[in-house]
């Protein structure tokens, strides 16, 4: 080990001065986050406590019926029905839909977030420079890194769960979505140009619909990445079945470790080939 | 009145092609334009006009520019330099709003590459323009209906276009233009990815629509023989350089130079060129009241075998110096009755058909008009020229 690399700056001192900003920020604007941050909160707790009051049978339907939906198959929907089945056989019923919650949450701020973005980069250039290594170092940061400033924000709980899932599982979707809309087929853009169509109506009308197998499979890798992200959220406070499997580590409870990563995959399964289904009926439905 | 006006039209495609635009008026090629700065001039000083109501067909080789000058007609490639009139309207002065209201009313364009909607039914796709219009649903519809019916297309509306075939998907284009009623039709190629036999069939398609309503068409070809049996003139771009414009058989009859030419080579010219290319000329008539002496002393005096015998400006047949001294010895008050029966062919045939009339009868051949009205004879001489010209002939 050598210490000897010469110090061309006082990286030391920088450490500092980063604390020092986060915690000028902490106390100055933690109370406005608070307040911001409130109705996302409000949401969640109600999805959560939604899907844990309703009776068990009534969520599986609704995943059945959500599975069909998307994939208009009768044995894709019994499929996905008895594999949320299994979450409740598992004896993690409760811990399941907590992590169900977080996990509709942190999609529909990716989703919210996450395609608007991918829409903006694909239209300015200058805004694709900038995005793209940002969205780099978001998908390598380790967690636990932007964990720190999040807690601090946010302290404990719910919040900083879904924003930690959500900085690290919204660079796809939006690499995805512009990715998606710039690969339209430029003949078919110009033809809708050509009868007048104005920003928006070739937006709506051609590019996203046309982008939407590449939008859906942006949202794909969103959802498994955001399950990916339970466990380390469950550090922070977001209960559900990253929590057991943080237990069983910590107890050195294999089985309990085992069961509740099970769930995790089951989930993962039952999100990953819901969305897959409807992102391969809408390129069957369009161009062959 | 001219419909479509542009004027001294530059295109310079690359970064910064202001700066270069001088060095492409003061004549630098375009390939020295691409070594020196890496800017390809697509279009270089182009003016044209075209007629309300007629077809103008832009010819050229692959990179030739014609489908960046098509796209300057409404704008879909913003020229470098120059001006672009539509019915007198300079398009150049018009902002966002105004130049989709343009692209939504007044031209409609057709795509090489169909550039149909993948996601929307063939109903859709024809009725995209009058989606963009704002129109109902309703009025989409019947519209949308009607001219996928005129185009061949009932009962495909609930199919998408990635079950048709090309040509099928072609006539789906072809019916989404019509369907806005716009008073311009752009063609891109339209045509071209058919095969011969659907080709000729649209092509006779939109001679009739044309004759039906009137419109506008700009058509991009390839192809010699479509050019010249659609359009009313012909423009030749070489090289994004405008080399010739004229009629079908200015084109034919006097090519510019050259890379007209060498389009020439393969022309079915006996199919182009009518007999009202062929004839000779001046004509001595007659009429059916002229009197046996006067006609033979006519006769005489132009040194003719033969006259056509017109009655009004209707032929009637052709008499010959001999029935014209068997009238006078019969002391007939005129040559009505010693007419001896003529063939005769429209102005409008084909040479090719023309050439079958020539080998088929030794006498003269009579060109009459749309109403049955002499023209003159053809020239046998004339014709042997047109459909296989001498080298020097076509120089
Ligand atoms: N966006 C562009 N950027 C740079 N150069 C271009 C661009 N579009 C066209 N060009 C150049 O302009 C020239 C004319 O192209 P254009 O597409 O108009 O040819 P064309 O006559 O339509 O050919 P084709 O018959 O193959 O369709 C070509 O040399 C091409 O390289
Ligand atoms: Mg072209």
């Amino acid at each position: 080990m050598s210490d000897n690399f010469p110090q061309v700056f006082d990286a030391r001192g920088m450490r500092h001065s980063i604390d020092q900003f986060v915690e000028g920020l902490v106390t100055n604007y933690a109370d406005v986050l608070e307040t911001i941050s409130a109705p996302f909160l409000h949401m969640l707790v109600w999805i959560e406590q939604l899907l844990r009051t309703a009776p068990w049978w009534s969520v599986v339907i609704a995943v059945g019926v959500i599975a069909w939906l998307a994939s208009r198959r009768i044995l894709m929907a019994l499929g996905m029905a008895l594999m949320l089945c299994v979450v409740g056989l598992l004896g993690l019923w409760d811990q399941g839909m907590q992590t169900l919650a977080l996990m509709i949450m942190s999609t529909a701020i990716s989703v919210i977030i996450g395609i608007p973005v991918g829409i903006m980069m694909s239209r300015f250039s200058w805004l694709r420079r900038i995005m793209l290594p940002v969205l780099d170092v978001m998908q390598t940061m380790p967690g636990f890194v932007y964990l720190i400033p999040v807690v601090m924000l946010f302290g404990l709980g719910k919040i900083p769960a879904i924003i930690a899932t959500v900085i690290y599982a919204v660079p796809p979707l939006i690499r995805l979505t512009d990715l998606g809309i710039r690969l339209v087929d430029q003949d078919v853009l110009e033809a809708s140009r050509a009868f007048g169509a104005n920003p928006r109506q070739q937006l709506f009308g051609v590019q996203l619909p046309l982008a939407l197998p590449n939008i859906m499979a942006g949202i794909n890798q969103t959802t498994m990445m955001a399950l990916s992200m339970v466990v380390i959220a469950s550090m922070i406070g977001a209960r559900g079945l990253g929590q057991e499997v943080l237990l069983g580590i910590n107890r050195l409870e294999v089985g309990r470790g085992l069961l509740a990563g099970t769930a995790i995959v089951v989930l993962a399964i039952i999100f990953d080939r819901i969305t897959q289904a409807y992102g391969k009926r809408q390129t069957a439905g369009g161009n062959s | 009145m001219s419909k479509i006006e542009i004027r001294g039209i530059y295109k310079l495609f690359g970064d910064d092609p202001e700066k270069h635009l001088e060095q492409a008026k003061a004549g630098m090629s375009k390939e020295q334009m691409l070594a020196d700065n890496g800017h390809t001039i697509g279009l270089r000083d182009i003016s044209l006009s075209i007629e309300a109501g007629s077809i103008f067909v832009i010819m050229g080789l692959s990179g030739s520019g014609k489908s960046t000058l098509i796209r300057h007609f409404n704008r879909l490639i913003e020229p470098t330099a120059g001006e672009i009139l539509v019915d007198g309207q300079n398009v150049m002065e018009l902002g966002t709003r105004d130049l989709e209201t343009f692209r939504q009313q007044t031209m409609s364009m057709v795509f090489q590459r169909f550039g149909l909607l993948p996601h929307h039914s063939v109903l859709d796709n024809a009725a995209y323009g009058l989606k963009i219009q704002g129109k109902g649903r309703k009025e989409r519809e019947e519209k949308a209906t009607h001219w996928l019916e005129q185009v061949g297309l009932a009962g495909f509306e609930q199919q998408f276009p990635h079950q048709l075939s090309g040509g099928m998907q072609q006539r789906v284009g072809l019916a989404r233009a019509l369907a806005t009623d716009a008073e311009i039709l752009l063609m891109d190629e339209a045509f071209s990815a058919l095969d011969p036999l659907i080709r000729r069939e649209m092509q006779d398609q939109l001679l009739a629509l044309q004759a039906k309503l009137n419109k506008t068409i700009v058509f991009i070809t390839h192809d010699l023989d479509e050019a010249l049996r659609l359009g009313n003139r012909i423009a030749i771009l070489k090289d994004g350089e405008l080399v010739q414009e004229g009629t079908p058989e200015d084109i034919l009859l006097h090519p510019a130079n050259d890379y007209v030419q060498s389009f020439l080579q393969d022309v079915n010219r006996g199919k182009v060129l009518t007999a009202s290319h062929a004839l000779s000329r001046g004509s001595l008539t007659l009429t059916t009241r002229t009197q046996p002496a006067k006609a033979l002393q006519l006769l005489q005096d132009k040194a003719r075998d033969y006259a056509p015998v017109l009655d009004g400006k209707a032929l009637r047949g052709v008499i010959t110096v001999a029935s014209v001294q068997k009238a006078q010895a019969d002391g007939a008050r005129d040559i009505a009755n010693y007419l001896d029966d003529v063939t005769s062919v429209p102005a409008d045939t084909g040479l090719d058909e023309v050439l079958g009339h020539m080998l088929r009868e030794q006498q003269p051949l009579a060109v009459t008009g749309e109403n049955g009205e002499f023209v003159g004879w053809l020239s046998r001489s004339k014709v042997s020229e047109l459909v296989s010209p001498t080298p020097e002939e076509s120089q």
